[in-house]
C-alpha cells in the first residue's frame, strides 16, 4: 500500500511536471498565449458584428417575405405598382435564402474573400461580411416562423379597428413575436460563434487559428487545442446560461 | 328607425379557385341606421364572408360597397380610415394576449384617433363598467373566461365609437353557460339604437333583437324579411328546410 502511493506520488509528480513544461512551451515561451488573446478578440469581433449584421438583414427579409405573403390579394386589387415592386422583391429575397442555405458558409467565406472582395486587405470585415450575410438567411427564418406562428385573428382584429398593415405589425404582431423568438436568435448566434471557427480558411487570425499556429510552432496538438476548445466552451457555456435566464423571464411575464 | 343608408351593397361576388368556388354570387343589401341585420342559414353558405366583407377583410372578386356614400371597393379610398367607423366582433374573440384589458381597449383610440390617454381610460373604464367587468381592467385576455373575453371584445370596438358593429358567430365559441351574457350585451347596444350586423345561430336572438333576417344559401340571398314573418311563414322551400333543421 504505501509502496504503491509512493510509486503513484512519483507517478503524478512526473506527469505534473511534464505538463508543466508543455503549458510553459505552449503558452508562456514567447508569450504565445497572445495567439489565444488576440484570436479571442478576432473570433469575438467577428462574431458581434456578423450577428447585428445578420439581425439586420434578417429583419428587413422576414419584413418583405411576410408583408408580401399576407398582403399579396389586396395589393394586387388595390395597388398594382406596389404589388410588381413586392413581387420582385420577395423573389430576391427567395433566392437569396436559397442559396446562402443551400451552399456551405466556407464556401460562402471564400468567394466573399478570393471573388467578391479580392481587393480588401481587411480581413476581420470579410469575415463579418461573409458570416453576417450567412446568418442572416437563418435569422430571417427565424423571424417570418415567428409572424406567421401569430393567429390571424390578431391581424384581422388590428386592421379591423383601423390600423394599418404596418401599424398592426408595430403595436400588435411584433412585441408578441420578440417574445417567441428572442432564445431561438439567441441559439442561432451561439451557433455563429463556433461557425466563425471556420474562418482561419482564409487565413483570418481567430481563436481555432491562432491554437493552430501555436501547434505549428510547438509542434504539440493537445494542449493548444484543448486550450481552444476550452475558451470556446466557456464563452458558449455563459451565453447558454443567458438564453436561458432570458427565457425564464420571458415566462414570468406570459400570461 | 330613419331611412339613413348606412351600408350599400351592389352585385357583390367573392369567388375562389379562379371561380371554382362562388363564396358569394351576387349580394345586394341596404342597411340602414339603427337596423339589427340577423343573416342565418347552413355552413358554407358565404355568411362570414359576407361579413368580412363589408369591412374588406375579404376583397370582393366583383361588386361595390358603398360606406357613407363612399366605394370602399375603390383603391383610392383610405380604407383604414373607413374601418375605424365599422366595428369587428369575432367568433374567437381575437383580444391582444400581451396587453392588459385596459390595454387592449385603449390602444385604438389613443394611437388612431389621438384620444388623450387619460380620456380613453376614462371612457374604457365606463364601457366595462357597464357590462360589468369594471374589476378586470388590469387582468390580461388569459385570464378571463371566454364569455367576459368577448364582452371585452365588443367594448374594444365600442372604444372606437363605430357607426356600425358586425359579429360573425360572436356566442359559437362560448360554452353554453355564457352566452347569454354576451347576448345581453348585444341586446343593450340594440336597444341603444347601435346598428348591427349578426351572423348567428341563435334563432332567439334573431327573433327577439332583429329588425330583418337575411337567410343566406349558396352565396346568396334567398329570402329576407322581419324575423317575424320570416320565422312564422318562410316562402321557400331552403329556408323551410333550414328552418326545420334548427327550429
Ligand atoms: N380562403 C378560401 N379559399 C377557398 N374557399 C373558401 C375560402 N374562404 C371561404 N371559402 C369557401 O366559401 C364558402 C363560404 O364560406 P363562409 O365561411 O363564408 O361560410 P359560412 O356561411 O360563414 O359558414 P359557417 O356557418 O360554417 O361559418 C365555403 O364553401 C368555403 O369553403
Ligand atoms: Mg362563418
Amino acid at each position: 500500500m504505501g509502496a504503491w502511493f509512493e510509486g503513484f506520488k512519483a507517478n503524478a509528480g512526473a506527469w505534473f511536471e511534464d505538463f508543466k513544461a508543455t503549458f510553459q512551451l505552449n503558452f508562456i515561451d514567447d508569450d504565445r498565449y497572445m495567439y489565444l488573446v488576440n484570436g479571442l478578440k478576432n473570433t469575438l469581433i467577428i462574431t458581434v458584428f456578423a450577428a447585428l449584421l445578420g439581425i439586420a438583414l434578417g429583419i428587413i427579409v422576414a419584413s418583405v417575405r411576410t408583408t408580401f405573403d399576407k398582403n399579396e390579394e389586396s395589393m394586387r386589387m388595390r395597388n398594382k405598382g406596389l404589388y410588381i415592386v413586392m413581387k420582385i422583391a420577395n423573389t430576391v429575397c427567395k433566392v437569396y435564402l436559397t442559396v446562402i442555405r443551400g451552399t456551405p458558409v466556407v464556401v460562402q467565406l471564400m468567394i466573399m474573400y478570393f471573388i467578391i472582395m479580392a481587393s480588401s486587405t481587411n480581413s476581420v470585415l470579410i469575415a463579418v461580411l461573409a458570416f453576417g450575410i450567412n446568418s442572416g438567411a437563418y435569422v430571417a427564418e427565424i423571424f417570418r416562423g415567428g409572424i406567421m406562428s401569430i393567429d390571424n385573428g390578431q391581424f384581422e382584429a388590428g386592421r379591423s379597428l383601423g390600423f394599418s398593415y404596418f401599424r398592426t405589425m408595430y403595436h400588435i404582431v411584433v412585441p408578441q413575436v420578440i417574445k417567441n423568438v428572442l432564445p431561438a436568435l439567441l441559439n442561432e448566434c451561439i451557433a455563429l460563434l463556433k461557425e466563425t471557427s471556420v474562418a482561419g480558411y482564409v487565413s483570418i487570425q481567430d481563436l481555432t487559428k491562432g491554437g493552430d499556429i501555436i501547434r505549428g510552432r510547438t509542434y504539440s496538438a493537445f494542449m493548444p487545442l484543448i486550450m481552444v476548445a476550452l475558451i470556446y466552451l466557456i464563452v458558449v457555456v455563459v451565453l447558454t446560461w443567458l438564453v436561458g435566464k432570458v427565457e425564464r423571464r420571458l415566462k414570468v411575464s406570459e400570461r | 328607425m330613419n331611412d339613413n343608408v348606412l351600408i350599400k351593397v351592389e352585385g357583390l361576388k367573392k369567388h375562389y379557385k379562379g371561380g371554382a368556388i362562388k363564396a358569394l354570387d351576387g349580394i345586394d343589401m341596404e342597411i340602414r341606421q339603427g337596423e339589427v341585420v340577423v343573416i342565418i342559414g347552413p355552413s358554407g353558405s358565404g355568411k362570414s364572408t359576407f361579413l368580412r366583407s363589408l369591412n374588406l377583410l375579404e376583397y370582393p372578386t366583383e361588386g361595390h360597397i358603398y360606406i357613407d356614400g363612399a366605394d370602399i371597393t375603390n383603391p383610392k379610398v383610405n380604407l383604414n380610415r373607413h374601418r375605424q367607423k365599422m366595428g369587428m366582433v369575432f367568433q374567437h374573440f381575437n383580444l391582444f394576449p400581451h396587453m392588459t384589458i385596459l390595454g387592449n381597449m385603449t390602444l385604438a383610440p389613443i394611437k388612431l384617433l389621438k384620444m388623450p390617454k387619460k380620456e380613453a381610460e376614462q371612457m374604457a373604464m365606463e364601457l366595462l363598467e357597464r357590462v360589468g367587468l369594471g374589476d378586470r381592467a388590469a387582468a390580461y385576455p388569459g385570464q378571463l373566461s371566454g364569455g367576459q373575453k368577448q364582452r371585452i371584445a365588443i367594448v374594444r370596438a365600442l372604444c372606437m365609437k363605430p357607426e356600425v358593429l358586425l359579429f360573425d358567430e360572436p356566442t359559437s365559441a362560448l360554452d353554453p353557460e355564457m352566452v347569454g351574457e354576451v347576448l345581453d350585451v348585444m341586446k343593450e347596444l340594440a336597444k341603444d339604437g347601435m346598428t348591427m350586423v349578426v351572423v348567428t345561430h341563435e334563432m332567439g336572438f334573431a327573433r327577439e333583437v332583429g329588425s330583418r333576417v337575411v337567410f343566406m344559401a349558396d352565396g346568396m340571398v334567398v329570402e329576407e324579411n322581419d324575423p317575424q314573418t320570416l320565422f312564422t311563414n318562410p316562402q321557400s322551400p331552403r329556408l323551410q328546410d333550414f328552418l326545420a333543421k334548427v327550429l
